[in-house]
């Protein structure tokens, strides 16, 4: 959009990846004189909001720099030898598929430490909180730029550390076991990730992503492909999650402070389909065509699991918690993502990386609305909210009433919100599956996911009708409505969810040259 | 232990000569032109210096008076640097000395490139266990000064020569050399009962692998008639029919000897007890320096001596490796944190978890070329210098909390956050988890060399135990930034009541040598972690030539 000179972008992509991790180090270092705030935990907290918010903009400005006429090209890209012994590189760069994924980053953060600002979720002291967010943030925005196998499994692993003691110290009840088994899950998927990085660079002689994408696995035999695929799909499908591996996610949720929900479902999720993308889809297609029907079936049991999860859920007197609801949900959604995924048609991925981002906004939405109210009741539990007809919150803070069931409907995937694109072309995807794909096969798993769909609608609109409706009980406590601060840290998500919704070109302009790029192999 | 001390100083001292003569003598059927050999000075000169550091703190310590026996301490620090320094010339060119007179490419002593940065590794290790050691000197009114220091630099000379070594002679008796002190410091504490049983067990087990692995080097040597590894390497593959059998119990025996000075798997059981018992200086010691003789003495006898074997060692050390990071971490997951002596126990069982990852590459080397043991060279360099930081806070926190408990790390960042900061990141190295990069990248240079290899179940085993040991291992980092415990002022008047006064904020100030070792180690680790080639440019390319 804006003509920006190519040294400025690699400097800005640099700074966004590196400039959290000093901000991190400078957050645990005592406030220089003059900006001292009204205490030290004030000024730490503001420390957070001005590094987020400084990255968000470099970000944004990066965003304006890039080329939107040539999409598939890496652009921003630096490419810096680092360990020549075993070949890794510090080669950076972002293309249409990264930089949504880059921007839907430094705005959660952000909102994050704008909400933590004000909320400071009940643990100890900030300084800690502030310098983990911030260490949080370079793992998740190096995953998406980074073009080496190597650093890629680096930045994957570098959110673990920040998101187990987020959830271990700020965490509610359950947190240390729920942190546990986040840590513990991810860890062993991602060491069986590695192995397979290994396998694709050793075999290849490099592990640089761009080279290897532009082979299109040519260099790799068939077997080294197959078994590279089931190495690194299991390390992804943990952290996406896909169903049966997803059972940490609901308590790692249920669990975790509100910014530490928004960002797990909101960021740290999609780290999991990007590498499908980025890395299984061109790196080794004969590995990933042998094992997507399996990835679609498993995506479809997701999408049917995870919805009939909600629904039980959502029942009266099941004692369901909202967070553990939207968890659920999660892996519903994602389910969606990988059978775009899996089709492994530029239709089907380019709805996945939609599904992303549009799950991404919104139930980063949902998680900041049901904290919110969670911090306003004392609970998440179902039951308790509604008690008798419902917790009639249309009557009592109509704002976050209203909020809420915005959020819900654009999860459930209305026409007009970002919900429903990615949902329509992941199915599109399955209905016309790539050459050599049974479809059959994809036809049934696209009849199952419309089925997902219906479920979808149903548990939110219930969840809708016991929160929001009911009869207000006079002799209740008056509660808040929505706070100054919290318009400010929701409307972005909501503006973009519509934005998304009605134009969806905006981001579709972008993803589609790069996947088309990168499903036919560099060639295009 | 006055036996051992002599045995030790006469050993220091005749090491390199004798033996070389010795081996010559077998072969010097050439014409004796000139017996008298010339010796590379420069090329010795760290073992030498280390040896005559240790020889003059012996006779310095008759002469200085009770007051001013730090000062030994210092001449020690001072001796390990020195040897350290000699290291610098022998950069580049391949020096390599005590060749037979026939052949001069068969040599008993080669400063190659893995000599030199096992030679740092260990010289590394050896100053910062005396830089620890300074501290305890001056709490531990006990210990006895000067034989503690004679003894350290006695057994780091042994230990500095070992990896030159290249006859089976010279590396037995340097072996030696670096294990004979070292069962004196483990129990040299006077009159504490744990100490001396550390190192009876300690002697007795070691001395069972050294009888063992004399057995199989005199075998090797009956059936091929040389003791130079890599005339030996050439003899094996054509070594007579009704030999055959002698060279490989030989090659198989001398190889369960060094699996015992390594510590892995079925051998391991002497390392807890030992490291509790011993003082905690010597038990870094051991974890590191002790750790690197032993790898190097197995790489040396494997990939350079016996390479026609590798079809038998090769699987054999790859189950071992599998053992070993199991048995490990496996007993690290199951340590009580309430218990006393929890965290060197901890740190000990993890050490064995290591040698099993250690061992993987020279696992590979068997199916691929030697160019895999650069992996184990850079692992053990990592290793090194995160461990011997990991024993360094363990050392701060034991003045304060002499129990050694896991449970006294908990709230250590409130109390010193540096200390608990450095020891979280050494932690996380040894995990292998980010902010740890140079752990990381370690990690993954040891995976590639297995899956380059084709030992793809290893690696598998390998996944999953680097599982197990980060949840030990994270386990005991969180710890360290929980808040400190609550009702600690409540139980002080308590126990103040009973017969040992509760430690009132003991010493506050953090000793410079102390504080001295933890610096340097986490600077080593967090430039390491910046720039991993410093460490990783020996994974490519032979370290032997």
């Amino acid at each position: 959009m804006i003509d920006i000179s190519e040294s400025v972008m690699q400097f800005l992509l640099a700074l966004i990846v590196v400039g959290p991790l000093i901000g991190a180090v400078a957050a645990l270092l005592p406030a220089p004189p003059g900006l001292k705030g009204k205490s030290p935990d004030q000024a730490v907290l503001r420390h957070g909001v001005v590094v987020t918010g400084a990255v968000l903009i470099a970000a944004i400005v990066l965003g304006l720099g890039f080329d939107r006429d040539h999409p598939a090209k890496m652009q921003a890209s630096t490419d810096i030898s680092w360990i020549q012994a075993l070949d890794v590189r510090i080669h950076l760069g972002i293309d249409g598929i990264s930089l949504p994924l880059l921007l839907l980053t430094a705005l959660l953060t952000f909102l994050c430490a704008l909400y933590s600002y004000f909320k400071m979720p009940k643990g100890p002291s900030p300084k800690a909180f502030v310098a983990l967010l911030l260490v949080l943030e370079t793992g998740t925005l190096a995953t998406f730029v980074v073009l080496d196998l190597i650093l890629f499994f680096l930045a994957f692993e570098m959110v673990l550390i920040p998101m187990y003691f987020l959830i271990a110290r700020w965490g509610g009840a359950q947190r240390t076991q729920a942190a546990w088994k986040f840590i513990l899950y991810t860890l062993l998927g991602s060491v069986v990730m590695l192995l397979g990085l290994l396998l694709i660079g050793l075999k290849s002689g490099t592990f640089d992503m761009v080279a290897l994408a532009t082979d299109n696995g040519r260099g790799l035999t068939t077997s080294v492909q197959v078994t590279a695929v089931l190495a690194i799909a299991v390390g992804l499908a943990v952290k996406t999650p896909m169903w049966p591996l997803h059972s940490w996610l609901p308590d790692a949720h249920t669990a975790a402070p509100t910014v530490g929900s928004v960002l797990l479902a909101g960021v740290l999720l999609k780290m999991g389909t990007y590498g499908f993308v980025r890395i299984a889809l061109p790196i080794a297609p004969e590995g990933m065509h042998t094992f997507a029907p399996y990835l679609a079936a498993l995506a479809v049991v997701g999408i049917l699991y995870g919805s009939l999860a909600c629904l039980s859920l959502a029942r009266k007197g099941n004692k369901g918690d909202l967070k553990r609801l939207i968890a659920y949900s999660s892996v519903g959604h994602m389910g969606f993502v990988l059978l775009g995924i899996a089709s492994m048609t530029p239709t089907g991925v380019n709805g996945a990386l939609f599904a992303n981002i549009a799950h991404g906004l919104i139930t980063g939405l949902l998680f900041f609305l049901v904290g919110a109210l969670k911090d306003r009741y004392g609970t998440a539990d179902l039951d308790t909210l509604a008690q008798g007809t419902g917790a009639a919150l249309y009557g009592r803070a109509p704002r976050l009433g209203a909020l809420l069931a915005f959020g819900a409907v654009a999860s459930l995937g209305l026409p007009g919100l970002a919900g429903f694109w990615g949902e329509m072309l992941t199915m599109f995807g399955a209905f016309d599956p790539a050459e050599g794909l049974s479809r059959p096969a994809f036809l049934t798993f696209m009849a199952l996911a419309g089925l997902g769909t219906l479920l979808t609608a149903a548990y939110l609109l219930i969840v809708v009708r016991r929160v929001c409706m009911g009869e207000r009980r006079e002799e209740t406590r008056a509660i808040a409505d929505v706070q100054g601060y919290e318009y400010a840290s929701w409307t972005p998500l909501v503006a973009l969810t519509v934005l998304a919704g009605l134009w969806p070109a905006v981001l579709l302009g972008l993803t589609d040259p790069a996947v088309q790029k990168l499903l036919a192999g560099g060639k295009s | 232990m006055t036996v051992a001390t002599e045995a030790v100083t006469l050993a220091a001292q005749a090491t390199p000569t004798q033996t070389a003569q010795a081996t010559d003598l077998v072969h010097a059927a050439a014409p004796a032109a000139s017996l008298v050999q010339s010796v590379d000075w420069l090329a010795i000169a760290p073992p030498v210096v280390a040896a005559v550091a240790a020889l003059l703190i012996l006779v310095a310590d008759l002469f200085v008076r009770e007051g001013r026996k730090h000062l030994l301490g210092l001449g020690a620090v001072l001796g390990l640097v020195v040897a350290l320094a000699a290291l610098l010339p022998l950069r580049g060119a391949g020096h390599r000395t005590f060749c037979l007179v026939g052949d001069t490419t068969v040599c008993s002593y080669t400063a190659d490139q893995f000599a030199l940065v096992i030679q740092a590794l260990v010289l590394v290790g050896a100053l910062v266990t005396a830089l620890l050691s300074l501290t305890l000197a001056k709490d531990d009114k006990n210990l006895p000064a000067g034989e503690y220091w004679f003894l350290l630099l006695s057994s780091a000379a042994g230990a500095t020569l070992l990896p030159a070594a290249r006859d089976l002679a010279t590396l037995v008796v340097a072996l030696e050399v670096a294990s004979l002190p070292a069962f004196a410091l483990v129990g040299l504490r006077r009159g504490d009962k744990r100490s001396s049983e550390a190192a009876l067990k300690f002697f007795l087990s070691s001395v069972t692998a050294t009888a063992v692995m004399l057995l199989g080097v005199s075998f090797v040597y009956a059936a091929t008639g040389s003791l130079h590894l890599t005339e030996i390497a050439t003899r094996l593959d054509n070594v007579p029919a009704q030999l055959d059998t002698l060279a490989q119990a030989g090659v198989a025996l001398t190889l369960v000897g060094f699996a015992f000075k390594t510590a892995a798997a079925p051998f391991h059981f002497w390392v807890p007890d030992t490291y509790v018992g011993a003082p905690l200086p010597v038990a870094a010691y051991l974890s590191v320096t002790g750790k690197a003789v032993g790898f190097s003495g197995l790489i040396l006898v494997t990939v350079v001596a016996f390479p026609s074997y590798a079809d038998v060692w090769g699987p054999a050390l790859a189950v071992l490796a599998a053992l070993t990071m199991t048995v490990g971490n496996v007993a690290a997951l199951r340590q009580n944190a309430t218990r006393a002596h929890s965290a060197v126990r901890l740190l000990a069982w993890s050490s064995v978890g290591q040698a099993g990852y250690l061992l993987v590459p020279i696992a590979a080397a068997a199916y691929t070329s030697d160019a895999q043991i650069g992996s184990t060279v850079a692992y053990a360099l990592m290793y090194a210098v995160v461990n011997l930081g990991a024993f360094a806070v363990a050392a701060l926190v034991s003045r304060t909390n002499p129990g050694g408990r896991l449970t006294d790390y908990r709230g250590l960042y409130a109390r010193s956050p540096l200390a608990a900061l450095a020891l979280g990141f050494f932690l996380l190295c040894l995990a292998g988890l980010p902010p740890g990069i140079i752990g990381l990248v370690a990690k993954v240079t040891v995976f590639s060399s297995a899956v380059d290899a084709g030992l793809a179940w290893l690696a598998v085993v390998m996944a999953v135990n680097v599982v197990i040991a980060l949840y030990y291992y994270l386990r005991w980092t969180a710890l360290l930034f929980r808040p400190a415990p609550q009702e600690a002022p409540e139980q002080a008047p308590a126990t103040a009541t009973g017969e040992t006064p509760h430690p009132v904020r003991a010493p506050r100030r953090l000793p410079a040598p102390l504080g001295t070792a933890i610096v340097l180690t986490l600077v080593a680790a967090v430039a390491l972690s910046g720039y991993p080639q410093l460490i990783l440019r020996f994974v490519t390319g032979s370290l032997f030539q």
